[in-house]
């Protein structure tokens, strides 16, 4: 912690290199794809920009598009910094937003200080019994998380779909064949915090989940064990650290974070309970995180992009025409180059250097399946 | 009942065929040392250039042979940034997996727009062995099936007498195993890993056209739905040998043939729990840990010569 200011600053500025270089080839290589497809790459780039950060309302679109990414990015950098990884934040979100709706829907006239964080605790239990029920798989059976995760984001997306057209269906529509559930009373809509827009206060709470993320990881023991035990399990188990509880732990916090990301959906831009609301926002969440290589202002920063491709996206299909799925071309692009990033590494001097191999915790590469 | 049997044998090799076409070049390139979540990407491609190409040329073979390069320039495309590259490998299949999603749905709204009528196309026809076909039973399950059933079931023994007995097979294994020591002898990792993911590409196109055009005979938006990862849990679970697949591909397809029947006959349990069978049985194989695993040693890892 001796650094000083302009070291650091210094650090930022390279650390945004091997991003801003694979988000650049990205976007080349995705105009290249969509010139080839017949359309007008500048115009749609302009019409994407514009329905992004055009105007204030859009500046809001965006960040309320940014907001559940923050969330499932934390989901799945918590967890990869533990050399766990976690790629049932869609699973998880559910789950958490499952439950916080059953607090949701009732205790109307509850005062807002009171409902909103019980909501968001249920949503947070939700979600870590769900994500633990991965890690405990994983070191009970050695199931190996990767696909377990993605399994059961499977079973958690029917989980929902029969709950909102079962248990939980609206009373009130119950007639109706419209799979939904009940409205979220009023005391647990969140405040529009720019006003003319539909951004909410859960951009405040996605802003606090990456505090806590970095204060938690970076400020404490058990965060630093954690991140002891997901470069090197050898060294932290010699230390004493133990491998199983904290990956345990990092599922559990993971998983209430996603959770907490559905029940703030709920509370803001969905109001009901929904077959698949979430979308991709899971997997988008783990592209966020690995752009901004899983630290705080990274995240931060990817999922303000991300956000911003997905606002935009609606717009740029309305005026020049190309489909919105384009954008998922142009993401796994920019992972694809971020993983990739060796590609990006000048290599005039000191060619004989021993190069670091790959990005991210060692374990990762060891334990994978 | 026994229409039921042979209706069940039937559907169970027909969801069974695709994760199985798919997982066997999984086996091949998983032995060489390379963990491809891709997989799920690559079987999207298929299906869906497998699906249009028959849609435009009328020949499902024609459709079959676009699948395969697709997803075979796709793989290389991965095979570059996780062999060249020595990128991690998760993250670059799962960025296959995003990009593969992203290009076909652009693909298909381009070329079919939204429209809801289904395009009419060249399906893998149903080729009934005579003689055998008359079996009771099974034969109309076994021997009433497409050439490209057939083809996936014989290929099973001749895959793993290649992986297991010949000269080939060593060289794929032993890369996995120990690439540094193949690289002294002069076994070249690289070219090795590389044509094991063409291979597997390959194949994983066949086994995504083998959705489009053998259960359904369209493209649906994202309507792999995981398959891809439930044929790398095969992998896993059939201990990365050829005929354990199968048995693995088998069973899974088993939980998916129930999964239909019972969710039209079975219904005083709502039908969203019969479509969660097929992934809580891929949970459960997951869990079924074994001491002596077939895992290549430098699974996952990325060879730096030094």
């Amino acid at each position: 912690m001796t650094k000083t200011w302009q070291e650091r600053l210094r650090a930022g500025l390279k650390g945004l290199y091997f991003p801003v270089a694979a988000i650049l080839a990205a976007v080349v290589l995705s105009s290249i794809v969509m010139a080839i497809l017949g359309f007008d790459p500048l115009y749609a780039y302009q019409c994407l920009l514009k329905g992004a950060f055009g105007n204030t309302n859009s500046i809001g679109e965006t960040l309320v598009k940014t907001t559940p990414l923050i969330f499932a990015a934390v989901a799945f950098a918590l967890p990869m910094r533990c050399g766990i990884f976690n790629l049932g934040a869609t699973g998880q979100l559910y789950i958490g937003a499952i439950l916080g709706s059953l607090v949701g829907v009732r205790f109307a006239g509850m005062p807002a200080v009171l409902h909103i964080p019980l909501m968001l605790l249920a949503g947070f239990a939700g979600g870590a019994l769900y994500g633990v029920f991965a890690g405990w798989l994983r070191h009970r059976f050695g199931a190996n998380e990767l696909i377990s995760t993605i399994m059961l984001n499977h079973v958690a997306i029917q989980l929902l779909a029969y709950c909102v057209a079962g248990p939980l269906k609206d009373p009130a529509t119950a007639a109706t064949s419209t799979p939904q559930s009940a409205q979220m009373v009023a005391s647990v809509k969140l405040p529009v915090i720019l006003p003319g827009t539909r951004l909410h206060a859960g951009l405040i709470l996605a802003v606090l989940c990456l505090v806590f993320y970095y204060v938690f990881l970076w400020k404490t023991t058990r965060g630093y064990e954690m991140r002891v035990v997901g470069l090197n399990p050898g060294a932290g188990e010699y230390a004493g650290m133990s491998v199983r509880k904290n990956q345990l732990l990092a599922m559990l916090l993971a998983g209430g974070i996603a959770g907490i990301g559905g029940c703030v959906e709920l509370m803001s831009v969905q109001s009901r309970l929904i077959q698949q609301f979430a979308g991709n926002i899971g997997f988008d969440g783990v592209a966020v995180a690995l752009l901004g290589g899983n630290s705080p202002v990274g995240i931060a920063l990817a999922g303000i992009l991300f956000g911003a491709l997905s606002a935009g996206a609606g717009r740029m299909q309305m005026l020049a025409k190309v489909p919105n799925a384009t954008v998922y071309i142009t993401q796994g692009l920019i992972i694809l180059f971020v993983v990739g990033r060796e590609l990006f590494r000048i290599r005039s001097r000191r060619k004989n250097k021993p190069s670091s191999r790959t990005a991210g915790p060692r374990s990762m590469e060891k334990e994978a399946v | 009942m026994l229409d039921w049997i042979t209706n069940f044998l039937s559907s169970d090799i027909m969801t069974a065929t695709p994760l199985l076409i798919t997982a066997l070049g999984a086996v091949y390139s998983e032995r060489a040392g390379i963990l491809n979540i891709g997989n799920e990407g690559l079987m999207l491609t298929g299906a869906f250039f497998g699906a249009t190409v028959s849609w435009i040329t009328g020949s499902a073979f024609v459709g079959a042979v676009a699948a395969m390069a697709a997803a075979m320039v796709l793989n290389l495309i991965l095979a570059f940034f996780v062999i060249t590259v020595k990128a991690n490998q998760v993250v670059a299949g799962l960025a296959i997996n995003t990009l593969a999603s992203g290009l076909t749905v652009t693909l298909n709204r381009l070329i079919f727009g939204v429209s809801t009528t289904v395009p009419k196309i060249d399906v893998f026809d149903k080729v009934a062995i005579p003689g055998l076909c008359k079996i009771p039973v099974i034969g109309e399950a076994f021997f009433n099936q497409s050439l490209v059933v057939y083809l996936t079931y014989l290929l099973v023994p001749v895959l793993a007498f290649v992986l297991k007995r010949t000269n080939i097979g060593l060289k794929i294994r032993s890369v996995g195993e120990h690439p540094q020591a193949c690289d002294t002898v002069g076994i070249s990792v690289t070219g090795v890993r590389y044509g094991t993911m063409l291979f597997a590409g390959a194949l994983a196109g066949l086994g995504g056209a083998f959705t489009s055009m053998g259960q359904l005979s369209f493209f649906v938006e994202d309507m792999v739905s995981g398959r891809g990862y439930m044929a790398l849990a095969a992998v896993v679970f059939g201990n990365y040998t050829p005929v354990g697949v199968m048995g693995a591909c088998l069973m899974f397809g088993a939980a998916s043939a129930l999964q239909y029947r019972l969710q039209t006959t079975a219904t005083w349990i709502p039908y969203q729990f019969w479509i969660m069978l097929p992934y809580v049985i891929t949970i459960i194989a997951l869990c079924c840990y074994r001491k002596k695993s077939n895992r290549p040693a430098c699974h996952g890892q990325a060879y730096a010569k030094m």
